[in-house]
């Protein structure tokens, strides 16, 4: 994934420069976005905490302490729940648990759209049409409801979340690769390919793959923040990450909901770890769309041409200089 | 199950089979369910109360109705009007707060915010939502005190969507040659972004809309839970924590179904927003 990632660089850049794409897109995501700059970094941050959590941690995320509810103190700094944990530490490990299963899971579903996009965007016809028709009455059920239905059967658990989440996330993706891939097949590069005789399986991973790294990206970038939040509403319902992994959608349930009103910093600290990181990724992911899609890139919307745009602003501003005026 | 229990003899577990309609393989299963929900409208029996599964469902849709058509409605009433000012101020500091605003809603998870709502107004005010069901019938005005508030928690999600495609979508109809034309006749900027931008912006909004109908009852699954709701998500989680499969079935069949009604008035409603757009 890596090689062909680094590979397509130019072809997405469609620069000169060979290998400074990522050099390229970290110098213009700092100087045009600062907003989506203090997104990378909450990811930054999301990544640390979840590497190094048992460094960072006070305590262990399942040792009790003796004070039992304890308020925030300095001893206890986010205070401790029911069972006399650490909130501080449950909360830093807690970024482990959204961590591996945000890549995990962002990255399953990324290869099952991968998977069923591109051979139904490359092959079309009856496959297509069949495989497609599975796909809309799949996403004829709500996500959340398919899931937790899905999870009561194969039982709570790490590793089932990530396939469900994947599988579930993959197939709704599978839409935006399919449209990607029609739009890059029909080029003349891949007539090229095929008429000097390469073989089907040559050109999906040499030519089409590499052209639609850029949806690819943002499909990770937007799913991401999906599967985090889904995962913590599933574990909030009892159907996610069984206790007592320190899941912050887990930590919400049960004993957080229902030691409330004594210890309302049990239920605070997780949900607002929890909103701060997936805020935390839809800037940064919000940014690089910004800065990946080819149609945004250089213009604005339909008009794509610099000088277009330059005339559209102009007319923009005179406009609303006269309605100052009014 | 039950037989392996009690130690029951095979004619007892046979007789139980049978009565569950479980002694035949499952695609024969399936065709009867389908049969049976085509022929009478019969979605099986409940096997923890042994009620009709209609039944249960009927009692419990108005719930689950009134607390989605609110959310949407608090979800148009709040993106609408900000999506719309972010679009025709863009790049200004307002523009900014609303995009702000948007991805916010976006982020923070409705189960936190019910949670939150249902804390703080407790320990400050000692004010907490009810919890027994106020008929609509019998007090309008305590039922909508009741249904305001997880409403408003699912409406945010769906508002934040809403404001990103409302703007993106009137960022682009701006720059259309008659917006241009609509602005060089001198008409006031409130008739060029309500006549001209906003209808014609608004048919990818309402496409969204339709699509967000699995999102609304994904948010209606976790209110009714927090806000003890007697809605068709709470009847859905009840069900499977107690195995009910019959209820199960009935509930994802009603939600599909529900889901592909409303896409279907959505394409309907093109017609009326875009008089080019014709069904024949």
């Amino acid at each position: 994934m890596d090689d062909i990632a680094r590979d397509a660089s130019p072809a997405v850049a469609r620069e000169p420069k060979r290998h400074s794409f990522l050099v390229d897109l970290f110098i213009r995501l700092v100087k045009e976005k600062p907003l989506g700059t203090i997104g990378g970094v909450i990811v930054l941050i999301l990544l640390l905490t979840g590497i190094f959590a048992d460094l960072i941690a006070p305590y262990g995320f399942n040792e009790s302490l003796g004070a039992y509810r304890a308020p925030p103190s300095p001893e206890y700094v986010l205070g401790t729940d029911n069972l006399g944990r650490d909130m501080l530490s449950r909360v830093i490990f807690g970024a482990r648990i959204s961590v591996i299963i945000g890549l995990a899971a962002s990255s399953l579903s990324l290869l099952v759209s991968t998977i069923i996009g591109i051979l139904c965007g490359y092959k079309g016809g009856k496959f297509d049409l069949t495989v497609q028709r599975f796909v809309d009455a799949w996403m004829c059920f709500p996500a959340l409801v398919i899931l937790i239905v899905i999870v009561s059967l194969t039982g709570p658990g790490i590793g089932q979340i990530i396939i469900v989440l994947g599988v579930q996330f993959g197939i709704a993706g599978s839409r935006v690769v399919r449209g990607a891939v029609i739009g890059i097949k029909e080029n003349t590069y891949v007539e090229a390919a095929r008429a000097i005789g390469a073989p089907t399986g040559r050109i999906l991973m040499r030519h089409i793959l590499p052209n639609i790294m850029a949806p690819l990206i943002i499909l990770f970038t937007t799913r991401m923040p999906a599967i985090i939040l889904a995962e913590a509403t599933l574990s909030f319902l009892g159907y996610g990450i069984p206790p007592p992994a320190p899941s912050w959608g887990g930590m919400l349930s049960g004993p957080g909901r229902a030691n409330m009103l004594i210890a309302p910093w049990m239920a605070i600290w997780p949900g607002l770890a929890l909103s701060i990181v997936v805020y935390g990724i839809n800037m940064f992911g919000d940014a690089l769309r910004d800065l990946l899609d080819p149609r945004l890139r250089g213009g604005v919307g339909r008009y794509g041409v610099k000088k277009t745009k330059e005339a559209t602003m102009k007319g923009d501003t005179s406009a609303a200089k006269g309605l100052t005026k009014q | 199950m039950l037989a392996e229990v009690v130690g029951a003899a095979d004619l007892t577990r046979a007789d139980i089979e049978s009565a569950l309609g479980m002694d035949v393989p499952v695609h024969i299963q399936y065709m009867r369910w389908i049969g049976s929900i085509i022929l009478h409208g019969d979605l099986g029996t409940s096997l923890w109360k042994a009620t009709p599964v209609t039944e249960e469902l009927l009692a419990r849709i108005p719930v689950t109705l009134e607390l989605g058509f609110l959310a949407l409605v608090t979800a148009l009433v709040i993106s609408f009007p900000i999506g719309v000012y972010s679009a025709i101020r863009q790049d200004t500091g307002g523009d900014y707060i609303g995009r702000s605003l948007a991805i916010l809603c976006i982020s923070v998870p409705g189960f936190w915010i019910g949670t939150m709502i249902m804390i703080f107004p407790a320990l400050w005010w000692g004010w907490s939502p009810p919890i027994m069901l106020i008929p609509f019938t019998e007090d309008p005005l305590g039922n909508l005190q009741m249904f305001i508030i997880p409403a408003v928690v699912m409406g945010m999600l769906l508002s934040g969507v809403n404001m990103r495609m409302m703007r993106t979508m009137m960022l682009e109809v701006l720059r259309q040659d008659y917006i241009r034309t609509a602005w060089s006749k001198g008409l006031m900027e409130r008739v060029v972004v309500m006549r001209h931008a906003l209808k014609n912006a608004l048919i990818p909004v309402i496409t969204i809309i339709g699509l967000q109908v699995p999102i609304l009852v994904g948010g209606a699954v976790v209110m009714e839970q927090i806000f003890c709701l007697p809605g068709i998500g709470r009847l859905m989680l009840q069900a499977i924590v107690q195995r009910d499969y019959p209820v199960v079935s009935g509930v994802m069949l009603f939600f599909a179904s529900g889901i592909l009604l409303i896409n279907l008035v959505v394409d309907l409603t093109y017609g009326f927003l875009d008089p080019r757009i014709r069904y024949r």
